[in-house]
């Protein structure tokens, strides 16, 4: 049985700032990032959709210790965003000055944009990240 | 299904920058549980070793065949486990079934890693590899991060003022650290205070370094029997009364359910209606706290709180010797250290001293314990539950 939609295909849209998920035909719930089944129900009867890219933020870190070269990048901040389809993701947030990484945070309306990561030694290859900005 | 007895244990020092090897150190560990159980290695029907991240930090893969043949076990049935930081756990509990089965009478089961060896940003890197490779670690998650997500998360959920939490996941770490003095082994033998917690270097917000465990070196090993052999082998046989395992997917996978790590409460809760025992049996509990907030939810996961309110148990001095429920009174990951695929081995060696009374010299036995809880957590996906418990 195949994948309805890899990763491969998720990250080539998610470079086009698309966001895919899979839609149960049996439950109605969104799976996002996509998987084999359905989140919820298991069922396979899938279809791929595209989700609005709008959700609010559910919780954060910012982050000063980075893994292997990723050093440049520090400090980020690193983010779950429960989308207005339902699921959550994991992104990153636009650049902010850091006193204005805190609690008020949570609750915030973001928008879906990306970023690449090109791959490290440990990785096959590139990837797409999600990085949100505010909804103003 | 036979009951099965933790018959010797061994523990080397968890230390930061070791001189040996990671076979050496499970050799030597291995050797000293061995010898513990009046056996000999030709005794042995197999080994059952964690081992997280050899490949990494040593360029050695297959560690379990090296230290079989290094102790003198020649050509006995190895495996390795890895299940991240809960490696050693998975390996004891597969060690259980294998004896309860009746397949085995005597196996043994521990587990080694060197993780100093790689410097803060390759360790940093190698553990991110037990989070979502292609759909998370890309932001530059780490493993701090999932629990920095986690502590923002909770505050949040229970209503708790992130600075009152902040106190509380200071609390744990200054008792892990007091406990820690007293403990030969501990990779740190240092008092902390609240203050200095709360003042530490921000590794991830909310999480300073005092909220973290430190990277390791070390090995434990433990020596499972059938009950019938144990008798014959020792006086006091330690034994497993309950054993639970559970996975889960990505942090995200997860939405319907942060900060509670489900995969915690299924695991707990099979090895509880095996032994047919509750949180209030349980006498002593060696948990997961590699990082403050980790505890908490921890404790709340294994039922000795109500969700929001496990910090109030290290606030309360609850968690303390004398207190309701005894936790990390070996130093805990936090200040014993955590040599991941070591640690739930050195848990279980810890839980076992405990039931056996041992630990009265080193003024940390819990006076009268007989039921030991070992919690360990692996990444954000396998945790391992074990009740070990005395006649």
């Amino acid at each position: 049985m195949e994948y309805k939609l890899t990763f491969r295909t998720y990250s080539d849209a998610l470079k086009k700032n698309k966001l895919l998920g899979l839609k149960c035909n049996d439950c109605g719930t969104f799976t996002c990032p996509p998987k084999m089944t359905c989140q919820e129900c298991a069922g396979t009867d899938l279809e791929i959709a595209e989700l609005s890219g709008k959700g609010e933020i559910v919780t954060f870190t910012q982050t000063f210790v980075s893994p292997l070269g990723r050093e440049c990048e520090v400090p980020y901040t690193i983010m779950l965003v429960e989308l207005e389809e339902g699921p959550w993701i994991m992104g990153n947030l636009i650049d902010l000055a850091p006193d204005k990484i805190n609690m008020e945070l949570i609750g915030k309306k973001v928008k879906l944009g990306h970023k690449l990561f090109p791959g490290d030694t440990y990785s096959d290859g590139e990837a797409a990240r999600p990085q949100f900005s505010f909804v103003v | 299904m036979r009951r099965v007895a933790v018959v010797g244990t061994g523990h080397t020092d968890f230390v930061f920058n070791s001189p040996k090897t990671e076979v050496e150190m499970l050799a030597e560990a291995s050797m000293d549980a061995i010898n513990q159980s009046n056996l000999k290695p030709k005794d042995i029907q197999a080994l059952y070793c964690g081992n997280c991240l050899g490949d990494f930090s040593e360029g050695q893969g297959m560690v379990q065949s090296y230290v079989a043949n290094d102790i003198g076990c020649f050509n006995i049935p190895a495996s390795r486990f890895e299940g991240a930081c809960a490696s050693a756990t998975m390996a004891i509990r597969d060690a259980y079934m294998w004896v309860a089965s009746g397949f085995y009478d005597i196996v043994l089961t521990g587990g080694t890693e060197k993780a100093t060896a790689m410097g803060t940003p390759l360790a940093t890197r190698t553990f991110a590899m037990f989070g979502d490779s292609r759909y998370e670690n890309p932001a530059g998650f780490t493993f701090p991060a999932f629990f920095a997500m986690e502590a923002h998360l909770y505050s949040k959920k229970y209503n708790m003022p992130l600075e009152r939490l902040k106190e509380q996941m200071a609390l744990v770490s200054v008792q892990s650290h007091q406990y820690g003095m007293n403990n030969p082994h501990a990779q740190f033998h240092k008092e902390i205070t609240v203050d200095k917690v709360l003042n530490g270097f921000m590794v991830t917000s909310p999480l300073q370094l005092l909220d973290c465990c430190p990277f390791s070196d070390g090995a434990a090993a433990v020596v499972l029997a059938s009950e019938d052999v144990a008798k014959r082998l020792i006086d006091k046989p330690v034994y497993i009364a309950g054993v639970g395992q559970a996975s889960s997917g990505k942090m995200s996978s997860q939405y319907k359910y942060l900060p509670r790590l489900r995969a915690r409460e299924w695991g707990v809760k099979q090895a509880y209606e095996m032994a047919g025992l509750g949180p209030k049996d349980i006498d002593v509990c060696e948990l997961h706290d590699c990082f403050s907030i980790a505890s908490i939810i921890a404790a709340e996961g294994l039922g000795f709180a109500e969700l929001g309110k496990g910090g109030e148990l290290w606030e309360k001095g609850e968690t303390k010797i004398g207190g309701k429920i005894p936790v990390n009174i070996s130093g805990g990951l936090k200040s014993k250290g955590h040599p991941i695929g070591a640690t739930g081995a050195s848990q279980v060696h810890e839980i076992a001293r405990q039931l056996r009374g041992e630990l009265v010299d080193e003024g940390r036995q819990v006076e009268g314990a007989k039921v030991g809880l070992v919690d360990t957590l692996g990444g954000d996906g396998v945790i391992v539950d074990l009740i070990l418990k005395t006649d």
